[in-house]
């Protein structure tokens, strides 16, 4: 009971994105449509999973002084073995997100994390805050990558849904992933208050 | 004559901020004033520039030289972290005066994807040592010119009257979207400087 409020903590009243501001570059960056978004967001989830874990287990074996060191040395390790797996099994994928999945290492979701969950809870819960917070990045990413497909193309998930003549390119530039996330926020704003 | 041309490129064309999405973290946070926005503007640049040299010498000599190329992001993430430490403690004795101004900032610089970002995109583009350090202070540039235009907007902006849930980060995100529509009027300026230089 407690883990699943631990979960949706993440999704709903801490999300990411929408709540914390956090991990903007990626946001940004990777939501050219909803797929990039959705696989942008699984990507730093399973990272953030196996970084929570790793780093709830061994806290007590690592010195307060060198605490960050560690666990960005444990979360540099996790993102290059990700690296080596999309690059083996997606290789498409991997050359699309580019940049963006090594800076998966200085994304402030998963240190933030770190240190103010899995620094202080146990395993278990620490995997399902992982799990959350990391579903709710996802959701995120995906949102803003579909809104920025649909007006920008007319396709939602590469299905078309209206002709691509009149859709506004604007929104699949750089420009339209700041209107569009601006735009996201203040409704979520206004959700939440509601 | 390319190097005038990769200083006008990664300023104005491919701006780090407005094209390539890197740095947004600090452009969102630190951006609320203009005098704080230009020192972070040169902590960037001062950290960025030196970053780029130690992680070239990193990759060719160490990396390259014994076959860890896998160990790239681990090796740089560490060594920029490291540096900025020096960077921190040099200051302190050297320079207290521009201690002062850039050391708030410091501490921050380490989670700046952009530092990371350049490091791996100097390597990526195969660049030689003084290129990618032209790239990488350009760069800096650029990111420094963004954020304190974007203070500059926002200072502005707290005088305004908002609607109510645009408040804060929303009606931030709206301008930075506008003023990154004003930098890709820039778009194309790349190709025509080439071609003026007789660069194709």
């Amino acid at each position: 009971m407690n883990n699943l409020k631990v979960l949706l903590n993440g999704i709903v009243k801490e999300n990411p994105t929408f709540v914390l501001l956090l991990g903007m570059c990626p946001t940004l960056g990777t939501t050219s449509s909803a797929i990039n978004g959705m696989s942008m967001g699984l990507a730093t989830m399973a990272v953030l999973i196996c970084s929570n874990f790793v780093i709830s287990c061994i806290k007590k074996l690592v010195p307060d002084m060198v605490r960050i060191p560690s666990y960005i040395v444990v979360i540099a390790s996790l993102v290059t073995i990700l690296q080596m797996v999309m690059q083996a099994y997606v290789p498409d994928l991997y050359a699309t997100l580019g940049l963006f999945i090594p800076l998966i290492v200085v994304n402030c979701i998963i240190l933030g994390r770190a240190e103010a969950f899995a620094a202080k809870n146990g395993p278990i819960p620490s995997i399902f805050d992982g799990i959350g917070i990391g579903l709710g990045f996802t959701i995120a990413l995906t949102l803003l990558g579909g809104v920025r497909e649909l007006l920008g193309t007319g396709k939602l998930f590469n299905v078309t849904l209206y002709s691509e003549d009149y859709g506004m390119l604007l929104f699949v530039l750089a420009p339209g992933a700041f209107i569009a996330l601006g735009y996201l926020i203040a409704i979520v704003n206004k959700l939440r208050k509601a | 004559m390319e190097y005038i041309l990769i200083f006008i490129t990664a300023i104005f064309v491919n701006n780090v901020v407005f094209s390539q999405f890197l740095g947004i973290c600090p452009f969102l946070g630190v951006s609320k004033k203009v005098d704080t926005a230009m020192g972070m503007g040169a902590a960037v640049a001062f950290v960025l520039t030196l970053a780029t040299i130690v992680t070239y010498i990193i990759q060719k000599f160490l990396l390259d030289a014994f076959g860890l190329e896998y160990l790239q992001t681990i090796a740089f993430i560490l060594v920029i972290a490291a540096l900025v430490q020096l960077v921190e403690i040099v200051l302190k004795k050297v320079s207290p005066a521009l201690y002062q101004a850039l050391g708030v900032f410091l501490p921050l610089i380490t989670t700046n994807c952009c530092i990371l970002g350049v490091a791996i995109l100097v390597i990526q583009k195969d660049y030689d040592l003084f290129t990618g350090v032209v790239y990488a202070f350009s760069t800096a540039l650029g990111f420094a010119l963004a954020l304190i235009l974007f203070a500059g907007i926002r200072e502005q902006l707290s005088l305004v009257k908002v609607p109510k849930g645009m408040e804060g980060m929303s009606i931030a995100l709206v301008t930075a979207g506008l003023l990154a529509m004003a930098f890709m009027g820039f778009s194309g300026v790349d190709k025509g400087l080439a071609a003026v230089f007789g660069l194709n």
